[in-house]
Parts: structure tokens; C-alpha cells; sequence
């Protein structure tokens, strides 16, 4: 069978703005969307450019916008999309374009760099005493968190990020911190709790879910934010409490 | 652009990232990847990493250093398979403070499953050795180092494609490559260089391989005259989708699945009748071959079923979610409803770049080292795996080799002064660029790699047999004419893809070539290599590893002993 896509185009060298391309591909409906751009660069247009690396959703290389939704081209199939009108492949919103669909990651990358505050590492080395004891409900606490990939989806479809706060330190990073915050292993919480209050910190979150609706990992990432709210809050006010 | 530090890593994977925290605490290093840091391979490392904690059940180092080294078929280093099966439980607990998220047991210590040859005993009963995180072991691993990293601010290099080694008076001195996002020459003056480069799934049709698996670090070192090891023992996996080669993880059959052939036989109990499916990769992946060649495939097709049916619906989202998931999305099936079709697939190099347990690149057989190089994690071959590595030692691997090449890198950088770089060395770039940019010739990129992948899934699979290996090495060789004849269609600068996959396909090529070429110099069948000409381990002959190298002349191959001390060989049988 064949699909129609409509790939959008930008070379830095040629153009001042970008364009579409359309490219009939012969598929199946089994078929994922990465498999389709792959056969677009090698039959087609080898100047296509766009990252993949594991091809099966765990690296987080290939978020790309599909129909307008953020999603991994390799875990998106032919048969999730009407296929018999065409099937439209943008760069990720937020993001500036570098070249077609590749977006500059740096401002993703640096977001999370923001959170780590500069407490005294650890020494790398093998231990001689056992692991931390952590219970299996401690543990329920965040494992919902460590499923993210690093995508960078749930920015850029967060209404806050693309309008109101692009300064914004987004999902990706609080899902970060929440995932440590909630570690029960973790002793410092105070302080990364802190960074978090920062401008342009978690209070710019207004709780869209947008980022929840898109998140390939189905990662409930609004939630996650609003527990650390609450821990916030209840920070502060026992703080206030002490201080009577 | 030169940048200038004492150690350079390349490769942002597990090895790559561990040997950068290590170092970093003596020296300045920095680690450069072709993709960002947190997508390399590492990432989709599945089922566990092996440890004899004993959180479980009793286990002691010496029992998890049998079973390397009989997984190996004795082609084992015992020297280095002590040291992993000894260090293992640190680096393990290591991880777990570092913040790894562990799943936990009841008493609240680290978790632990069965996998593949790890036993009790010495080969008695299967044991609970792999630690895990479910089935996403890999991505929090990384995860957590990635983390370490940006605290410790150790400056990442992302999207940087390395293309030669740099050396002068006889020391590794830097590397040179470019910039993927603009064709901008890189140069790193370094006083040690580690590759971390990882493994060439790639060169095969099925792999259960993400793309960047493309065997840069073999082509790196072949390309500096230096030899790599053991490069005919290629592990194929037994359970990857059929059709597509992504990993259902070992961890599957360890939590009870069951491979059943076309007369809904578990057929395993034929193969070995003990660890049935749990025995080593390489057994049990040309047990499944050997069924479909003899008819007994589902329906007559390429592919056996694995029956997770009787795991409970609870159990399959607990222990491995992401297989569950991804066999849903791909296959439209649900695991705890119908088998699933699986069929062996490439996964894992045993063999390349020759090092000592410390990490230091070997260049001849009596083990003198390279000044100034260094590998580690799947490119290096230490040899721990030999001829076959059980599931979870390669994670393992990577971390006590992580530490101990960055704990020498960096001792070796405090100790010794800069050697200067050779002279115009981002010419070498330059001249690279353009030299494939401007070329006029005939051949695609596409068309080779496709015709290379076919011709060493046809030839030198799990079943191999001299006439064929001779019949690709030819082949290659035409294909590495063809590749001399090469046209790029795309000539821009920007994340030209093309370009890179032009450079990574000159490394398959020569990967592709000492495999090949050390597969059909070796004459018996051991571990993952097996000759239907010669079908027996022979320890008279063939004791031994070896190294291939290439030169202008042609390939040349040499042997060396292997280490021996608390095992001595003896037939395998599980």
C-alpha cells in the first residue's frame, strides 16, 4: 500500500524558511513512521534529516510531531494514523529547527542540568557495604518516574512553555526532580526543593496535562507535579510551625 | 576547533560514562558521542546485571566465575572473569547508592531473578543472580550516571563523529572527527584516549542493535594497524521479534516463559535437559534454528513461539513491562493471551579490542600495550565473555571495567607528559569531508550496507560453514570496491546523515571483513562459533584467541594462549 507524507523541510545553508515535502512510500500498516523516513532518506531524499538510534521507544531520540501530536516515530505504527489522507512529520514544537527535523536539544539538556545543586559527590567506587534497604512501597513512591525517556514530548506541547513562560524549566525537568525527591534513599530533598521555587519554576506549572496526554511512556507527569507541590507546601508550613 | 583535555572517552554509553566519573576525579575529562549521551545502546540493556549477592538464595563469586567462563566454552581469560565475578557485588552496591532504582524484595534489598547459565554449585541448579529494574535495567543505570555527570559537570561532546585516532612518538595522543550538526573539524589533544564505542549489530540484517551500533571503535583500530581479538564470536540472541530483532528479554523465560516449536513441543528439553530455557544464548539460539531448518518452525515459517501465557498477567507488568509493552505496539499482541513469535537475533560482540584488566589496548600477543589507549565495555575484549557471555555480565562488565580503565586513564595522564599533536590534524577532517562530499562515483551507501547486511545474515549466522565464509570474504571485498566508487546525494553540511552513515559504513565494511576472516581461520565450533565442517570444540588446536588485523597485504591473522587457572576445560553440557 502506499502513504502520503508531508515532511516539513528547513536547510540552514539554502533556505530562509521552511517548506514541505511530500513522498509517497510503499508500506504496510504494521509498519512504524521510522521505518517510512528511513525509506524516504535511502530510495527517496538522502538529505532528509532526522535522529533515531534504538528504533523501539527506550532511547528518546526520535519525538518528532506526528499529525501535530508529539510521539516517537518508532513506536508509532501506519495503522495509528488515517492513512489514506497524508500523514504530516514536523520537528518538535518549542525547540528551534536546526536542519528539517532535528530541533536543538541544549535548551532541554541545560533544564535539567539547572537542578543539580553542588553537594559533595560520592567517590566512584566499588563498596564494601551492602545497598540501602528500600522498601517495595517506597520504591512504588517514584518507579512511575523513571520511565521517562528523555524525549522532550511533554515540553514541547506544554502551553506554558510554547506561550505564557518560555523561560519555563517544563515536565521533563520537574519529573525529574520528583523522582529524587520522592527516592526515599535520597537525604538532601530540602535543597532540590528549593531550586524548584525558583523563577520560572514549578509555580509557572498551571496543570494543562497536556504533557500527560502526550508522554510515550505514559508517565502521569501532572500528577507527579502536583505531589511535589503539595511536599512544597507542607515544607513550608511545617517550617512556619517550628518558627512559633 | 581543538579542544584539549588529559582523558577523551568516546562513546557516551554505561563503560563510557563510568570511565569519565572515575577519571574525572583525578583529571579533566570529557566524553564525546556520536548521538546525545543519554540515547547510546546502554539504554536497552533489558533483564538485570549480575552480581552474586545472594539476596535470594546463597551464591558465592567463585560459582558466577564458573559459569562465565564454561558460558565462555573456556575461551575465558579466568584472570578477568575473577576479577568480574569478585568486584561484581561492589559496583552492584556502587550503583545502588549512586541512586539506581533497584525493584526491591520483601525484606527490602535488591531484587533478584534467574538468567540464562548462571547457576549454583558450579552448574547444579539455576541461581537468582540478576539484579534489575524491572526490564528497563539499562535506561536507569544511564540515567543515574547521566545525572553524575552534569554534578560533576564533566563536559559532554554530543553529536560529534570521531573518524581517526591521532598518535605521535608512538603515544595515542587526541582524536579528530566533526561536528554532525555543521561539518565544523574537531579536534581532541588528549594524553589517554578510551573508545567506548560499543558493539556493530548493525552489519546484520536482524539485530536487536539500535543504528548507532556501527563498529566505529573496530574501524578506529583497524584502521591504526592495531589488531582486534576473538571477532568470530558474535552472540545471536534466541528471543528477538521475529522480523524485527528487538530484544524479549531473557528475563522472560527467567520469570517462566516457554519456547515451543510447531508440534507445541518445548523443545528446549531436547537441547538441554537442565537449564532447558535458561541454558546459554548460543545453545539455545541454534536450538531454535535447528528446529525451524528441520521443518518444525510455526507453520513452516522462520520463527518458534515463546509462551508467556502461564506468567499471569501481574507478573508480566510487573517484572517486564517495557517487553509486554513494545510486543503489544508491534506485534498487536497481548503476551498473557498468545505466544509470540521470536527467532535469533543479533545482539552482542565478545570479541574486539584487545586489553588488559586495566583497560590498556594490547598490541601483539605478548600483551604490550598501547601507550596512551584504552577500551572498555562491549568494543574491548578483555576477555571475560570468551566465546559467549551469559545474560547480565555484560552490564556488569562494563562497570568494573569502567572503573578500573578510569582509575588507570587517569593514572596514566597524572603520570606522563603531553606528547604534541601530529601537525594539521583538522586538515584530516577537511580532507575527509571533502574527499566524500565531492565524490563522483556510482555506488550508494544504501546499496552497500543493504547488500552487506543480507550477505552476513546468509553467511556468517549462527551456523557457518567454510565454503560460505570464503564465498563473503569475496564478497566483501567487492563491496569494499564499491564502496571506493561511492556517490553521496546529499552535499550539504547540516546533519548530513548520508555523510555519516558513509563513514559508518566504511567501519562495518572492515568489521564485517576480520569477523569473516577470523571465522573461517578458526576450524571447530565453540561457544557462539559453530562450523557445520567442524562441529567440535577442538582444545588441542584451538585454545587459543585470535587476533585479526589488516594492512595493505591483505588480513592477517595470529594466536595467543588463553589464561587458565581455576577451571580446567571440560565438555559443556546443561
Amino acid at each position: 500500500m502506499k502513504v502520503s507524507f508531508k515532511v516539513f523541510r528547513f536547510d540552514p545553508k539554502k533556505d530562509e524558511k521552511h517548506h514541505y515535502d511530500t513522498f509517497v512510500v510503499e508500506t504496510k500498516l504494521n509498519e512504524r513512521i521510522l521505518d517510512c523516513l528511513n525509506k524516504i532518506r535511502s530510495k527517496q531524499d538522502s538529505s532528509l534529516s532526522f535522529r533515531m538510534s534504538c528504533s523501539h521507544g527506550i532511547c528518546g531520540s526520535d519525538a518528532l510531531t506526528i499529525n501535530r501530536v508529539p510521539s516517537l516515530a518508532c513506536q508509532k505504527l501506519i495503522k495509528d494514523y488515517n492513512y489514506t489522507s497524508e500523514i504530516i512529520i514536523e520537528p518538535l514544537r518549542f525547540y528551534s529547527v536546526i536542519k528539517d527535523l532535528i530541533v536543538d536539544l541544549d535548551p532541554f539538556f541545560k533544564r535539567l542540568e539547572k537542578l543539580k545543586n553542588d553537594e559533595k559527590r560520592k567517590p566512584i567506587n566499588k563498596l564494601e557495604k551492602r545497598e540501602n534497604i528500600q522498601s517495595i512501597e517506597d520504591l512504588k513512591q517514584f518507579e512511575d518516574s523513571i520511565k521517562c525517556i528523555l524525549c522532550g514530548s511533554c515540553v514541547a506541547t506544554c502551553p506554558i512553555s510554547l506561550e505564557t513562560d518560555p523561560e519555563f524549566i517544563g515536565p521533563a525537568a520537574l519529573l525529574r526532580a520528583y523522582r529524587y525527591i520522592f527516592d526515599s534513599r535520597i537525604k538532601n530533598i530540602n535543597e532540590k526543593m528549593l531550586l524548584l521555587e525558583k523563577a520560572h519554576g514549578i509555580w509557572s506549572c498551571k496543570s494543562h496535562y497536556k504533557c500527560t496526554l502526550v508522554c510515550p511512556k505514559q508517565i502521569k507527569v501532572t500528577k507527579t507535579i502536583l505531589k511535589t507541590k503539595r511536599k512544597i507546601r507542607e515544607r513550608a508550613v511545617s517550617k512556619r510551625h517550628e518558627g512559633d | 576547533m581543538i579542544y584539549t583535555y588529559d582523558v577523551v572517552v568516546i562513546g557516551g554509553g554505561i563503560a563510557g560514562l563510568i570511565t569519565a566519573l572515575k577519571a574525572s576525579e583525578k583529571c579533566s575529562v570529557s566524553v564525546v558521542s556520536k548521538i546525545h549521551v543519554t540515547r547510546s545502546h546502554s539504554v536497552a540493556a533489558q533483564g538485570g546485571i549480575a552480581a552474586s549477592l545472594g539476596n535470594e538464595e546463597e551464591d558465592r563469586w567463585e560459582w558466577h566465575m564458573f559459569d562465565t567462563v564454561k558460558g565462555g566454552d573456556y575461551l575465558s581469560d579466568q584472570n578477568a572473569a575473577e576479577i568480574l565475578a569478585k568486584e561484581a557485588p561492589g559496583c552492584v552496591s556502587m550503583l545502588e547508592h549512586l541512586g539506581v532504582p533497584f525493584s526491591r524484595n520483601s525484606n527490602g534489598k535488591i531484587q533478584q531473578r534467574r538468567f540464562g547459565g548462571h547457576t549454583q554449585n558450579f552448574g547444579e541448579v539455576p541461581v537468582k543472580r540478576a539484579c534489575y529494574a524491572a526490564d528497563r535495567t539499562g535506561r536507569t543505570i544511564m540515567d543515574v550516571l547521566y545525572d553524575e555527570c552534569l554534578m560533576r559537570k564533566i563536559p559532554l561532546h554530543n553529536e560529534v563523529f570521531i573518524h581517526n585516532l591521532l598518535f605521535s612518538e608512538n603515544n595515542c595522543c587526541g582524536v579528530v572527527g566533526y561536528d554532525i550538526r555543521d561539518c565544523t573539524p574537531i579536534v581532541f589533544h588528549a594524553k589517554t584516549v578510551v573508545l567506548a564505542t560499543g558493539g556493530a549489530g548493525r552489519i546484520f540484517k536482524t539485530t536487536s542493535n539500535g543504528y548507532s551500533s556501527t563498529g566505529d571503535g573496530f574501524g578506529l583500530t583497524l584502521n591504526a594497524g592495531l589488531f582486534l581479538q576473538d571477532m568470530e564470536f558474535i552472540q545471536f540472541h534466541p528471543t528477538g521479534i521475529f522480523g524485527l530483532g528487538i530484544l524479549v528479554s531473557e528475563a522472560a523465560r527467567a520469570e517462566g516463559g516457554i519456547l515451543r516449536n510447531n508440534n507445541n513441543e518445548r523443545f528446549m528439553l531436547k537441547y538441554a535437559p537442565s537449564l532447558k530455557e535458561l541454558a546459554p544464548r548460543d545453545i539455545i539460539s541454534r536450538a531454535i534454528l535447528t528446529e525451524i531448518n528441520e521443518g518444525r518452525g510455526i507453520n513452516g515459517e522462520k520463527y518458534v513461539f515463546l509462551d508467556l501465557r502461564n506468567i499471569g498477567k501481574d507478573t508480566l507488568l510487573e517484572k517486564i513491562p517495557e517487553v509486554i509493552s513494545f510486543i503489544q505496539t508491534y506485534m498487536g499482541i497481548s503476551a498473557n493471551e498468545a505466544p509470540v513469535p521470536v527467532a535469533p537475533t543479533c545482539h552482542y560482540f565478545m570479541g574486539g579490542i584487545p586489553t588488559n584488566t586495566k583497560g590498556q589496548v594490547l598490541i601483539d600477543k605478548n600483551h604490550t600495550i598501547a601507550r596512551g589507549l584504552y577500551a572498555v565495555g562491549e568494543c574491548a575484549c578483555v576477555s571475560i565473555h570468551g566465546a559467549n557471555r551469559l545474560g547480565c555480565n555484560s552490564l556488569i562488565d562494563l562497570v568494573v571495567f569502567g572503573l578500573r580503565t578510569g582509575k588507570s586513564a587517569s593514572m596514566y595522564s597524572k603520570k606522563y607528559n603531553r606528547v604534541s599533536l601530529p601537525v594539521e590534524t583538522e586538515k584530516i577532517s577537511e580532507n575527509k569531508l571533502i574527499f566524500l562530499l565531492e565524490k563522483k562515483g556510482n555506488s550508494s551507501v544504501y546499496n552497500i550496507r543493504e547488500n552487506l547486511q543480507n550477505l552476513m545474515t546468509e553467511k556468517c549466522n549462527v551456523f557457518r560453514d567454510g565454503q560460505n565464509l570464503s564465498l563473503a570474504l569475496h564478497k566483501i571485498y567487492e563491496l569494499k570496491k564499491k564502496y571506493s566508487d561511492l556517490i553521496l546525494n546529499d552535499n550539504g553540511t547540516h546533519f548530513n546523515y548520508e555523510l555519516q552513515e558513509a563513514f559508518e559504513l566504511e567501519n562495518m565494511l572492515k568489521t564485517a571483513e576480520s569477523i569473516v576472516y577470523s571465522a573461517f581461520k578458526r576450524k571447530e565450533s565453540r561457544g557462539a562459533h559453530f562450523r557445520t565442517d567442524f562441529p567440535e570444540r577442538e582444545d588441542t588446536k584451538w585454545l587459543k584467541h585470535t587476533l585479526v588485523a589488516s594492512n595493505l597485504q591483505g588480513l592477517k591473522v595470529n594466536y595467543f594462549p588463553v589464561k587458565i587457572s581455576r577451571f580446567q576445560p571440560v565438555k559443556r553440557k546443561y
